[in-house]
């Protein structure tokens, strides 16, 4: 379980520049949740993302996992719960490793790195398998610069290195959103697949309206650095883009503004 | 002629060693460090002054790796807990260094010539000396490479190419930085000490233009070579600082040049190495452009053919 408590974050605090980024949010996700998140620009979602996986810290609140409080532990000590994939392709590999090395260091997710060899022949069959799973040939490339990868094969490997270890949580950033439509598409049904098979409880930031309805069992919007809509299973089940659309006015007194949004 | 190639393979195999320090924190790390320039010369000293003492020079040589690798747990400190830019912590450290290093010799320099080190064994005949360097840096390379193939040294490489990525699953970077810029200020601190035993005499400014030196190696041998997997890049960096040290011999029998050109030389070799690939790519990039430009130029015109 993970759960946010009273969260605020401000940006440049007490300068012209001054950025309200997370307001007293405040966010349960039950084990095995998958909660789609959508929101205007600005409001607050990679903030989101950021304050759980402690790349940033919170100015006041409490970040709790299975009870326990992690808001002061820094990013490398939280992985070992937190798997991520970022917007961009290129910021969840290493480019000039192999597949194989890369896989081998998302294996050691959250654990102590000696000196034991990374990729050993045991681990290559491992790697080789999973890779099977994504259905895009890598298993036949393991020795590969990940830098010669496009976009989409790096993004698959991205998310099956956020996952394969089985954190207890799995944060995504508009991860198909640099994808051509094909590619995003492939990711997305993968990552529906890893998500359902391992019950990761599972945060996805999306613009695809249509998407955040059909994905996962729950449904946040978010608005000005505080979550306004929450949308259960049930509920999401019958909804339509236009009654989203219709509901964040309704809340928010304005129109859902996104320079990325898709209907679907 | 042969005399001065075998004496700068034999030069430029002790120099690997330095160059393969260069290569962590320049190729892996992606940090330019500056430290090197000091440790160089600390390794000389700590080396010189040891065996003064009587030491083994076995010790005295292990005695400069360890003050190489706290040289470099310092920069690596000040880069990362004390948020130092990169050049300056190194340049910080070098300035330092040049201080410790005349402390820890007493004087500006140490002489040793007649004394036992680890050299004067085999220095003789030349054959010899160069088989047995060979043989030791080889080991050191093979080394480095099964280290740099570790779970530690594959996170320390990632700290250089994504260190977004590798902290997210679970590494500190500031700890693999430190780790890295250590490792590497050791290795030059070895290469230092075993200058001091074969030239006979430490002293304070025997590193000075040394990162120069090291980078040149270290594009040379890349260039000769290639980078294409850790095992490659390291032996072009050994490579590279044998040709180095070559290429030196044969420009100094050039009479045009002196002893002293050798650091602008080295400089050039370096600038010629670092701009002709920019030139490179931005000729390629424009050039592509103008015929993707060209080729959708072309486009709209072929669909109107179509149609008509
Ligand atoms: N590093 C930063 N420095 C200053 N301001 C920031 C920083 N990161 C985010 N902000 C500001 O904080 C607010 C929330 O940003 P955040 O990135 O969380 O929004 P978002 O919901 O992810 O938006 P988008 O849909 O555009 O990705 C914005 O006003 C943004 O300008
Ligand atoms: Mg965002």
């Amino acid at each position: 379980m993970l759960e946010l408590k009273n969260v605020s974050k401000l940006f440049n605090p007490g300068t012209p520049d001054e950025k309200v980024a997370l307001m007293n949010a405040n966010l349960t996700c039950n084990s095995g949740e998958f909660i789609t998140v959508i929101g205007s620009n600005g409001a607050g979602k990679s903030t989101l993302m950021n304050i759980i996986s402690g790349v940033m810290k919170p100015d006041i609140g409490e970040v709790r996992i299975e009870g326990n409080a992690i808001q002061q532990l820094p990013e490398y000590e939280r992985s070992r719960w937190i798997g991520r994939v970022f917007q961009d392709p290129m910021a969840g590999t290493a480019p000039r490793m192999s597949i194989e090395e890369n896989l081998a260091m998302a294996y050691k997710r959250g654990q102590k790195r000696g000196f034991s060899l990374g990729v050993t022949s045991a681990k290559r069959m491992l790697f080789h398998e999973q890779l099977q799973r994504l259905g895009i040939g890598l298993e036949n490339r393991l020795s590969a610069k990940v830098g010669l990868l496009s976009g989409g094969e790096r993004q698959a490997l991205s998310l099956l290195m956020a996952t394969f270890t089985k954190p207890q949580i799995l944060l995504l950033d508009e991860h198909t959103a640099a994808l051509d439509p094909a590619r995003a598409e492939l990711i997305t049904r993968l990552t529906e697949e890893i998500v359902r098979e391992m019950k990761l409880t599972t945060l996805m930031v999306t613009h695809n309206m249509e998407q955040a309805i059909r994905l996962g069992n729950r449904l946040i919007m978010m608005d000005k650095g505080k979550i306004i809509l929450d949308i259960p299973h049930d509920r999401k089940k019958n909804l339509t883009v236009s009654q989203l659309l219709g509901e964040f006015q309704q809340i928010s007194g304005q129109q859902l503004a996104d320079d990325r949004i898709v209907l679907g | 002629m042969l005399d001065s190639i075998y004496g700068a393979i034999a030069l430029g195999l002790i120099y690997a060693l330095m160059a393969l320090g260069v290569y962590i924190t320049f190729r892996i790390l992606d940090f330019p460090d500056l430290t090197v320039d000091g440790s160089f010369a600390t390794g000389g000293a700590i080396a010189a002054v040891m065996i003064t003492q009587g030491y083994s020079p076995w010790l005295a040589t292990l005695g400069a790796f360890v003050g190489g690798l706290a040289a470099g747990a310092c920069t690596g400190l000040l880069h990362t807990k004390g948020k130092i830019n990169g050049l300056l912590a190194g340049i910080l450290m070098m300035i330092a260094l040049y201080s410790i290093n005349i402390r820890i010799m007493g004087k500006p320099n140490v002489s040793i010539v007649n004394m036992d080190t680890l050299l004067s064994p085999i220095a003789k005949p030349i054959g010899l000396f160069i088989l047995v360097l060979l043989v030791a840096v080889l080991i050191v390379k093979l080394l480095l490479d099964a280290f740099l193939h570790t779970d530690l040294g594959l996170a320390l490489r990632a700290t250089g190419d994504n260190s977004k990525m590798i902290r997210s699953l679970g590494s500190n970077t500031d700890t693999t930085t430190v780790i890295g810029i250590s490792l590497s200020n050791g290795l030059v601190a070895v290469s230092g000490a075993l200058i001091a035993q074969q030239g006979g005499f430490a002293d304070s400014t025997m590193g000075v233009g040394m990162i120069v030196i090291g980078l040149a190696s270290v594009i040379i041998g890349e260039a000769i070579f290639g980078a294409r997997t850790v095992i490659i890049a390291t032996l072009a960096v050994v490579m590279g600082s044998i040709v180095y040290r070559i290429v030196i011999a044969l420009a100094l029998r050039v009479e045009l040049l002196e002893a002293s050109d050798l650091k602008m030389i080295t400089a050039l070799i370096v600038i010629i190495a670092l701009v002709v690939p920019t030139v490179r790519r931005t000729y390629k990039q424009r050039s592509l452009a103008r015929k993707r430009s060209a080729e959708l130029l072309a486009i709209p015109a072929m669909d109107k053919g179509g149609k008509s």
